[in-house]
């Protein structure tokens, strides 16, 4: 077994009468696109919330990389190693592309006011070194002229690959894309699943919340299903497919 | 400056041109210089309100808060008040507290910037609306503080106010008088006028810089969505702070100038109504732009005082029924009514990138 680089146990959450996640288990290895479906209401934003950071768990213990880590504060999970997108794209709307994708190295950068106001040979260094990486990261999803628009004025599928771009530069261990393919057309998902196949080549590693079943499928190395807000499946997607309970949860048992 | 100049003779002719400003103004009288001196002062309140408001998208309507302080500060420790409520300090300080202009400015800032942290500390989750409602009230909170913090200590001297304050010595020589150079005199109005502009242009320096940094992108990303500035790894905590502190300090440091300047302060000074000037200047000049927000300062400081000439023909012209005061009101807020009504992101917003849609899709 290949390592792993999340690795989540037994995660619960409630909110009021309302038991939205319980036990939920989850392991994904480095290179893998991960998918996690369900129907409507089944948990998987709150299991994706509670992963990143937004929600605090009532119980789980948690791992990314080998190490234990807190999801208490979504600013230290996404310095811990996992960058997000969100399902209605949350953009830097009056920043530029290359702004937007400069601001998420901010984790891994330190300048301060003192380096800021002197222009220190150091802060020069880590500028440049922040807008060229910056810049391959547009250019890897494909948006690499774009660069000094201000990101609303980008088409609706350049958002997403922007938001994608942004997330890449925290050097995240995972990234974790929130239904990237709502709201695209045919053409659009097309891309975005060449997209996705080339972060994988690269040796990342994906977990994708999607409704978008065929992609999720035609996409996904291994799936979880979410119902009720436990697990009630995971394996291939081949064997996903015929697991009768997972038949059950979305088609609902027949009137016998 | 915040404006990238296209040469070097360019920025010449603006040196050139800032720094003979005042001795053309001086030829038509002091009162001249003064309206110059004062739209200085407001530039750095503007420049100090646009790294909270403009940068980091924190509306802040209390912000004369720190200008009061700032102000305070210089006033007590450069007039014989304190000594005269503390008889006690005066076997230490014999000749009384008269600190000097390099002592009072890093402690203007560096007070202004503690209260500005102390204000945003609890305002952290609070965001527009909301937000301002709390920051307004501690704004009034410290000049309520101010008015009446003449009992049961007499600190503050109440409405009464403090003076007189000692001017500011630069280099031995105090800015009260006037200093005679051989080929030219230059009164303290000008002298004043030079030591704000040297501020100004410190103040824009450190702007420009912060804006482009680190530092200064995490604000805007924090001003554009919260939420996925937070998700990108930003201590949203710290930086929001950092807003609060460094856009304080600059009114702190523009305070203990005003108070030098005027020689005498009252809470009066320092009322809600001017808060709501500063923010005006920034909103209208153009948020988060550093030309459009010098510019909106100095045309709302110096406007209603350019206002008077008008305003008084126009009173005799309507046989006196017109009071001056009210029609220079009524001239501004048409103003600013105009302003926003055909340039609502204010009159020098910064450049539109890529107004038009670049097309569908990267090649």
């Amino acid at each position: 077994m290949s390592e792993a680089v999340l690795n989540v146990r037994g995660v619960g959450k409630r909110f009021g009468g309302l038991q939205a996640l319980s036990g939920v288990d989850l392991r994904i290895e480095r290179g893998q696109v991960y998918g996690l479906i369900g129907p409507n209401g089944a948990g998987k934003t709150t299991f994706f919330n509670v992963i990143t950071g937004l929600y605090t768990p009532d119980s789980g213990q948690f791992e990314l990389g080998g190490q234990t880590y807190e999801p208490t504060a979504v600013h230290k999970v996404a310095q811990a190693g996992i960058a997000r997108t969100f399902q209605n794209i949350r953009l830097f709307a009056e920043m530029t592309a290359l702004e937007n994708v400069m601001v998420a190295r901010h984790c891994r950068t330190s300048a301060g006011v003192w380096g800021a106001i002197w222009r220190t040979a150091r802060f020069r260094a880590e500028e440049a070194d922040t807008a060229a990486r910056a810049q391959a990261l547009l250019e890897y999803v494909g948006i690499g002229t774009y660069a000094p628009y201000k990101a609303r004025t980008l088409s609706y599928g350049d958002q997403r690959r922007l938001e994608i771009a942004r997330a890449l530069a925290t050097d995240p261990l995972l990234i974790a894309l929130d239904e990237p393919a709502a709201g695209m057309n045919a053409t659009e998902k097309l891309e975005l699943r060449a997209l996705i196949d080339k972060i994988r080549n690269d040796q990342r590693t994906v977990l994708l919340i999607e409704h978008d079943v065929k992609l999720v499928m035609g996409l996904c190395d291994r799936v979880t299903v979410l119902d009720h807000g436990q697990r009630i499946a995971e394996g291939t997607p081949a064997q996903i497919q015929r697991d009768p309970l997972v038949i059950e949860a979305y088609l609902g048992t027949g009137a016998h | 400056m915040g404006i990238r100049f296209t040469s070097k003779s360019q920025a010449w002719l603006w040196a050139v041109v800032l720094l003979a400003f005042p001795l053309v103004l001086q030829s038509f009288g002091n009162a001249w210089v003064r309206i110059a001196d004062m739209s200085l002062l407001y530039v750095m309140l503007a420049l100090g309100l646009n790294v909270v408001v403009g940068y980091a998208g924190l509306l802040d309507l209390g912000y004369v808060a720190f200008f009061a302080l700032g102000a305070y500060l210089y006033g007590l420790l450069a007039s014989p008040h304190l000594l005269e409520t503390f008889p006690a300090l005066m076997a230490w300080f014999p000749n009384g507290l008269h600190l000097s202009l390099w002592a009072v400015l890093p402690m203007a800032a560096v007070l202004a910037a503690f209260f500005g942290a102390l204000l945003g500390a609890p305002t952290l989750k609070l965001r527009g609306d909301y937000l301002a409602i709390v920051t307004l009230g501690f704004g009034e909170i410290i000049r309520v503080f101010m008015n009446n913090l003449d009992q049961p200590i007499n600190i503050t001297n109440g409405p009464k106010g403090l003076g007189p304050i000692d001017a500011v010595s630069v280099l031995g020589h105090p800015l009260s008088k006037r200093l005679d150079l051989g080929f030219i005199e230059l009164p303290s109005v000008t002298l004043y006028y030079y030591l704000f502009l040297a501020l100004v242009l410190v103040s824009i320096f450190v702007c420009h810089r912060m804006e482009r940094s680190r530092i200064g992108r995490a604000w805007m990303a924090i001003r554009e969505d919260e939420v996925a500035a937070r998700a990108m790894g930003i201590h949203t905590r710290d930086l929001k702070l950092l807003a609060f502190a460094m856009g304080a300090s600059f009114g702190g440091v523009a305070g203990a100038m005003f108070a030098a300047f005027q020689g005498f302060i009252s809470p009066e000074s320092f009322s809600l109504m001017e808060s709501v000037m500063i923010v005006a200047m920034v909103v209208l000049g153009g948020l988060g732009h550093l030309p459009g927000v010098i510019l909106g300062a100095v045309l709302l400081a110096a406007l209603p005082e350019v206002l008077r000439l008008v305003a008084a023909p126009l009173q005799q012209l309507t046989g006196g029924r017109f009071d001056p005061a009210i029609l220079r009101q009524l001239l501004i807020a048409l103003a600013m009514i105009g302003i926003m009504l055909w340039r609502p992101r204010g009159l020098w917003p910064s450049p539109e990138h890529g107004q038009s849609s670049p097309g569908q899709r990267a090649p």
